[in-house]
């Protein structure tokens, strides 16, 4: 049974179409890669996902429960868009850490913000805080930056400021983590600092949706490739399937211009 | 003229120097805010009168604004005029805060998307964005430009005796009248290179304690 699925999705900005009859469905802990060239509509799919646009329609729903229905044209209130949002997290290219916060702050404040909608919040201040802040701490010990916990933002690298992204996206638990081109504002030496910790996640069976234009490791970690094409799924299949035995005549173009 | 009656004669002025710049920064500020948001509204009409107010404003002469302000009412509707404090009073919390209010809205508008985006994908709501995340990048964004505009505002207040009131300039040129003497006019400069150069340590002091972070 699939955990993620996505049913004609379809958007457009003013008279221009950026996503048509997008389907596809992901199972608990497989990762998603979505490939392309720029303008094939990626960016926006991720961003329909985190609610960051709101699809024409079509419907989106994760373990059973449907977050959008294009159908239903009740308006969902801001509440409504932000509970939902939760189930889904989002690494940003441009990583957009919060700068006057450390790292570690970086990474707890979303999760004190929401404990205090707990019931037990007043009674039990000190116990969760002191969780939030003790998961915070393993997280970053995960993505390998225990040493750097009350740096800012300005005093990381692009790789570590990045890496701090994921912990603090990973803090909130989401049910699918998403990454939208986590490494193409890194310089090149500081990409395998990021994708060890994406391959690390894999690993652990974390479910992830990764639009990525780096070919090799899409190859490597994901379970499922989607290849976007002008706005719609061109193809979807194992790596195998995508990477060595490509069917459609534009997605061979395209690996082509990759493997360069 | 003792130099000692004359320094207490413009420390009377400079009393009601402080008096216009302190009520000036405080309800040019709030009323400042209301103008950027206006300005920043997706309602067409607002923003465009809001635009066209801070056009009129940042387009004409204080000095004749503290005039319109003190004379116009009576000269217009017939009203009791305003008394001469607060007329300048109001004409300059209104100047003021027409030029607060492009301050804050650039710092508004200089945060990148992704800050908002980044505090929306975290569960967070619009408030909490705002407070958490977006209010002190703005802070730090319009510390300078904020700065020279309240140190303009000092010198600005010497503006209020075109309708008499006795703020410290008025006060020290009334002795060329009085004594046949100059020196208390360029006296009172001292008061407010005095006042302006505090007010130049409390900004740096403040951009220090904000230079933690980058924006």
């Amino acid at each position: 049974m699939s955990f993620l699925e996505v049913n004609n999705l379809r958007k457009s900005f003013g008279a221009s179409l950026v996503l048509e009859n997008i389907s596809f469905s992901l199972a608990k802990g497989e990762s998603l890669a979505i490939i392309g060239s720029s303008g094939s509509g990626k960016t926006t799919l991720l961003r329909c996902l985190n609610f960051l646009e709101i699809p024409d329609s079509g419907t989106i729903s994760i373990n059973g429960e449907t977050l959008f229905d294009g159908d239903n044209p009740s308006p969902l209130t801001d509440n409504e868009i932000r509970k939902r949002r939760l189930h889904l997290g989002l690494v940003f290219q441009s990583f957009n850490l919060f700068p006057q916060y450390t790292a570690l702050k970086n990474v707890t404040l979303a999760c004190e913000l929401l404990a205090r909608e707990k019931p037990d919040y007043k009674e039990n201040r000190k116990a969760i805080i002191a969780a939030i802040e003790k998961n915070a701490r393993s997280l970053m010990d995960q993505v390998g930056l225990s040493n750097k916990l009350d740096f800012y933002p300005h005093q990381l690298s692009g790789g570590q400021q990045q890496r701090v992204a994921i912990a603090r996206a990973l803090a909130l638990n989401p049910d699918i983590l998403c990454f939208d081109e986590p490494t193409s504002a890194l310089d090149p030496e500081l990409t395998g600092e990021v994708l060890r910790v994406i391959r690390s996640l894999a690993d652990q069976k974390t479910t992830m949706v990764i639009v990525t234009h780096e070919m090799q490791f899409a190859r490597e970690v994901s379970d499922k490739v989607l290849f976007m094409d002008n706005g719609t799924v061109a193809e979807y299949g194992s790596p195998e399937e995508i990477f060595a035995n490509p069917r459609e005549e534009r997605t061979k173009q395209f690996l082509e211009r990759y493997s360069g | 003229m003792s130099f000692n009656v004359v320094t207490q004669t413009l420390l009377e002025g400079f009393l009601t120097t402080f008096l216009i710049f302190a009520v000036t920064l405080v309800l040019a500020i709030p009323f400042g805010l209301i103008i950027s948001f206006g300005s920043m509204s997706r309602f067409r009409p607002l923003r465009w009168l809001t635009k066209t107010f801070v056009w009129a404003i940042r387009g004409t002469p204080l000095m004749l604004q503290i005039i319109i302000v003190f004379y116009g009412p009576g000269l217009i509707w017939g009203w009791t005029a305003f008394p001469r404090l607060e007329a300048v009073l109001i004409a300059f919390v209104i100047n003021y805060a027409a030029y607060f209010s492009e301050i804050f809205r650039s710092g508004i508008e200089s945060v990148p998307r992704g800050q908002y985006e980044a505090g929306q994908v975290l569960g967070m709501t619009k408030s909490q964005i705002f407070f958490k995340v977006i209010l002190l990048q703005v802070i730090k964004r319009i510390v300078p430009p904020m700065s020279n505009e309240i140190i303009t505002l000092v010198k600005d207040t010497s503006l209020a005796r075109v309708i008499a009131v006795r703020e410290i300039i008025m006060q020290a040129e009334d002795y060329i009248r009085s004594a046949a003497i100059i020196w208390p006019l360029f006296y009172s400069g001292a008061f407010y290179l005095l006042f302006c150069g505090i007010l130049t340590l409390l900004f740096g002091y403040l951009e220090r304690r904000l230079s933690y972070f980058k924006v």
